[in-house]
């Protein structure tokens, strides 16, 4: 793919970003509650700081106004202040930000690691017993509500077995210096084996959780794109040449049957972001998708719409990101 | 009006579909397991209507001395609270008959009222194209650009919790689905001959996207209609669940199940027995809706 | 033993009956069929879609996948039976030593991998003489793809290795196909419908292509098509099939000339040519039957003009010249009189 189609596909971006953050903004400023008033709560305030306070958060401009300033602030990384931390939400957010994404590329790995191996058996051994266990599995994946499989993790493996931590994302005799403030990670660079361990047992449970429903949705399109492209001449062709059956499943059809896994991929990884406030709630993980919850509950909106906007840029990207790798990795398919 | 009938494309004329459609239901009778499912869903449906005849309880009478009462084949349990009893000692069976009403009545009303919306809208951008396509397609390109729990939860956030909020919050992202189904079958649809036909006849353009095209390409919309009422189930639980959806002390499962957290090291039914019934009705749309995909659009079958 | 094994068919089928087990039931879509491929000659085979052509010779390269199987029948190459034979031998003899190509090159042909790739997998499965070192192997395996493009055709091979089909036009993937099945220099090669997805001027570079590299490499060539035409051109023999059965069989210029069985008299009168100008264009009326539950009798009864009551039972094939046999009672008395 050239480099100024790359650019043409990203310029289209920009028309879709530009009403996903129209959409944000109108969400929160029809959001009823006056932010000047939930800022004050209880405090003893005149109406000359209050009109002051006003003046500073920019709410005494016109909507279009408002609008120009958010997103201009916005492509800063300027978000404004969360009422609740009195700090800007921006610091509030990357403070959270690692644990989220810690958790969704383990959820996405084990989805990955577990969904193309078992589609692609289901798919040569069609009807065997495997394949029937993979097709009712991944039934089951999608059918599953996750907060009530957490729970139910949580009481077998928590509670009833007490192999596993409730929640959290490490004990505090396992904490470690930061690098990448990825746990994983930074246990196995600072030579922590044990804080790995540790680390590891905490994220098991969420990352399957938050993995289930990917990984039964990859199951079922590794398996259909897998018996399609078995039907498909150049199988035929391939068979005919002689080569080994080993040769024909991984060379010649698994690099084709997993262009359409590798995008659904893409876009299931947006649907992580979704599941992460769900997961996080349940298993009390420390990261961005509760915080967005319990900043909900407590009204705390500009961290909110912070929030919103940035899972909606990063699904956006993983859109573009799952067509790119469509066209990358099909060479039939010119851009 | 009789243009349709007298088309050459007789396969694909109105009457002709209503003929399809009952072989497409023969086919999907003849599926054993989908049909069982279909019939659990009817069992559900019939579980809501008749809750108040169904339910031994109240689903919101407490009785402290019944607090946290195990299911009743475990001690300390009695038959007339089957699957024992909540934190307030209200009947879990009596509020999951309940909440039956609060997951279809919610399913149903989402999908109805995005499929009728996504159905419009499709039809316009699919049969009109020029500047409404543009402004339609534009407009769904900008709400997938949303993760759908998140677009829900900011909603919620923005309209606060409530029955018709859950629906709208829903319904507002819902209706792309549909919509572009139907965009892409009318696109398709609208050079067939009779529809042709029908527009050298001088048929007016409300009557062709509706009368004419709309009933040709019904299958896969209520294929993928009955797909998605599963999924708005399971968000519909998700947002309740996260306190977000219907508000207490009105039974609904998400709500149920996240009652039951504060109790699993001791009391884990009253988290179990919601999740169950989400995950009974859920994965009986599934089956039975892969049966209708299965019947009506084999191009989607193995 | 080399006296009589090369005054032997190369290829010799006898029997074969390949069955697809479905719902409505058995259906043989091969029902006793012989074959005979003699070595250096071009056979044509000739049928309709569904007469059991192209499953006749994938089942000689034990292609048949359940639900479809094998159910009588013998195949012996080159003096071995290769339903004898292990799944590995077998694999040596598929592509080795029996090479196919497809109707259409276009879906044959891996999208996803370079055609330098797909050569070179044929080359390094069936040659045993590479050299062992790995750098001097790719060397050959290389020097051997880039003669196999030049062989068919491919201006500047060595650069379009590193393609991908798509980036080729289409009688060009079909050299390329060529070229793939030839790579192993094998001893016989089927050829499957190879000019039906092609433009007719393309078509006849492709079959000269194939006619040329037979002599050159000293091959057998079956040719399956429906195109009788083709057949005339460029094949010593011709073999006429009909629902699941062979039905006249004979060198090509004599069938041609005088064709023993009126399914046979049928195709040449649907293809206009020059020598048959005048004569009028009798498409064959009606369709093949279905291959399930037929009734003893004679399979093209129900659309055959000389039909009687003496055809309403099983019919053999009759030898009707010195290397020649049809499977008609009637021919004598009222065919190419």
């Amino acid at each position: 793919m050239s480099l100024t189609k790359l650019i043409e596909r990203l310029l289209q971006l920009v028309p879709v970003l530009l009403g996903v953050s129209v959409i944000v903004f109108i969400m929160m400023a029809l959001t009823p509650g006056d932010p000047v008033e939930i800022m004050i709560g209880d405090q003893n305030i005149s109406a000359e700081q209050e009109a002051q306070m006003r003046r500073d958060l920019g709410l005494d401009e016109p909507v279009h106004q408002r609008f120009l300033t958010f997103l201009g602030n916005a492509v800063q990384g300027d978000f404004g202040t969360s009422f609740y931390h009195r700090r800007p939400v921006s610091e509030v957010i990357a403070e959270r930000l690692p644990a989220t994404i810690e958790l969704s590329l383990v959820a996405l790995i084990l989805a990955l690691a577990t969904s193309i191996p078992l589609g692609v058996v289901a798919a040569i051994r069609k009807n065997s017993v495997l394949d029937r266990l993979a097709t009712v599995g991944s039934l089951l994946g999608v059918s599953l509500p996750g907060f009530w499989f957490g729970i139910l993790l949580l009481m077998l493996f928590a509670v009833h077995l007490q192999l596993l931590p409730v929640a959290g994302r490490i004990s505090y005799q396992s904490e470690i210096e930061p690098i990448t403030h990825l746990l994983l990670v930074d246990s196995l660079l600072r030579g922590r084996l044990d804080a790995f361990a540790d680390a590891a047992r905490h994220i098991i449970l969420p990352a399957i959780t938050l993995g289930l429903p990917m990984t039964a949705i990859l199951t079922r399109v590794t398996r259909t794109s897998m018996l399609e492209v078995m039907r498909t001449d150049y199988i035929t062709f391939a068979e005919a040449k002689g080569l080994s059956r080993r040769r024909v499943i991984y060379r010649h059809a698994l690099k084709n049957a997993l262009i359409p896994t590798v995008s659904v991929a893409a876009i299931e990884t947006g649907s992580l972001l979704g599941g992460n406030m769900i997961v996080e709630t349940v298993f009390g993980w420390p990261g961005l998708g509760r915080l967005v919850v319990e900043s909900i509950f407590v009204r705390n909106f500009p961290l909110v719409q912070a929030a919103v906007l940035l899972y909606a840029v990063t699904y956006v990207m993983l859109n573009f990101i799952a067509d790119i790798l469509y066209t990358v990795l099909n060479p039939r398919v010119k851009l | 009006m009789s243009t349709a009938a007298q088309s050459p494309t007789e396969a694909a004329t109105p009457a002709a579909a209503t003929s399809i459609f009952r072989r497409n239901m023969r086919d999907f009778a003849d599926n054993r397991l989908a049909l069982v499912s279909a019939v659990v869903v009817v069992l559900f449906v019939l579980m809501a209507l008749a809750a108040p005849l169904v339910a031994p309880h109240d689903p919101n009478a407490t009785d402290l001395f019944r607090r946290l009462q195990p299911p009743a084949w475990m001690e300390g349990g009695s038959w007339s609270y089957p699957l024992g009893a909540d934190a307030l000692g209200r009947d879990i069976l009596s509020r999951i008959i309940y909440g039956t009403r609060i997951s279809i009545f919610i399913g149903a009303a989402v999908i109805l009222v995005a499929t009728t919306i996504g159905i419009l809208a499709g039809l316009a951008a699919g049969y009109l194209r020029g500047w409404t396509d543009v402004a339609i397609s534009r407009l769904v390109d900008i709400l997938l650009g949303f993760p759908y729990l998140i677009f829900a939860i900011g909603l919620m956030a923005m309209m606060g919790p409530g029955l018709v909020n859950i629906i709208l919050a829903l319904a507002y992202k819902e209706w792309v689905i549909p919509c572009r189904v139907v965009r892409g079958e009318t696109l398709v649809t609208r050079e067939l001959e009779y529809v042709e036909a029908a527009r050298a006849l001088g048929a007016s353009r409300g009557h062709i996207m509706l009368r004419e095209i709309l009933p040709n390409i019904l299958s896969p919309v209520i294929v993928v209609s009955t797909i998605r009422m599963a999924h708005v189930i399971i968000l519909e639980a998700s947002l309740s669940f996260l306190g977000l959806g219907v508000q207490p002390p009105t039974a609904s499962w998400g709500a149920m199940v996240a009652d039951g957290r504060a109790f699993i090291l001791e009391s884990w039914w009253v988290s179990t027995f919601p999740g169950v019934a989400i995950l009974l009705l859920v994965l009986a749309i599934n089956v039975a809706s892969q049966g209708l995909r299965d019947a009506f659009d084999p191009r989607f079958s193995e | 033993m080399t006296d009589t094994a090369a005054s032997q068919p190369l290829l010799s089928v006898s029997g074969l009956r390949t069955v697809f087990e479905t719902r409505a039931g058995s259906v043989f879509a091969v029902d006793g069929v012989d074959v005979n491929v003699r070595r250096g000659e071009c056979l044509g085979v000739v049928g309709e879609s569904g007469s059991g052509k192209s499953v006749t010779f994938s089942s000689v390269m034990g292609l048949i996948k359940p639900p479809g199987r094998i159910a009588a029948g013998e195949i012996i190459f080159d003096g071995r039976d290769l339903r004898a034979l292990s799944p590995a031998e077998m694999r040596m003899v598929r592509g080795g030593e029996i090479a196919m190509t497809l109707q259409d090159a276009l879906t044959a042909l891996n999208p996803a991998l370079t055609v330098g790739a797909q050569i070179a997998e044929m080359i390094e499965a069936h040659d045993p003489g590479l050299p062992r070192s790995e750098p001097a192997r790719r060397r050959a395996i290389r020097t051997r793809a880039v003669e196999m493009l030049g062989l068919v055709g491919i201006p500047s091979p060595d650069e379009r290795l590193r393609q991908y089909p798509h980036e080729f036009s289409g009688g060009m993937r079909q050299r390329i196909m060529i070229a793939i099945a030839l790579a192993s220099r094998p001893r016989l090669l089927i050829a499957d419908e190879p000019t039906t997805a092609l433009d007719v001027t393309i078509q006849a570079q492709v079959l000269e292509l194939i006619t040329e590299l037979r002599t050159e490499l000293g091959m057998s060539v079956v040719l399956i098509t429906h195109d009788l035409g083709v057949v005339a051109e460029h094949c010593d023999r011709v073999m006429v099939m009909y629902a699941g059965q062979v039905v006249e069989e004979g060198p090509t210029a004599e069938v041609i000339a005088d064709p023993r069985h009126p399914y046979t008299k049928g195709l040449l009168g649907s293809i206009p040519r020059i020598e048959l100008r005048g004569q009028k264009i009798q498409p064959i009326e009606g369709q093949v039957p279905e291959l399930i539950d037929l009734p003893p009798q004679c399979r093209f009864y129900s659309r055959c003009a000389l039909a009687g009551a003496d055809c309403l039972k099983p019919i053999e094939m009759r030898r009707v010249g010195p290397d020649r046999q049809a499977r008609c009672i009637r021919t004598r008395k009222e065919v190419g009189a």
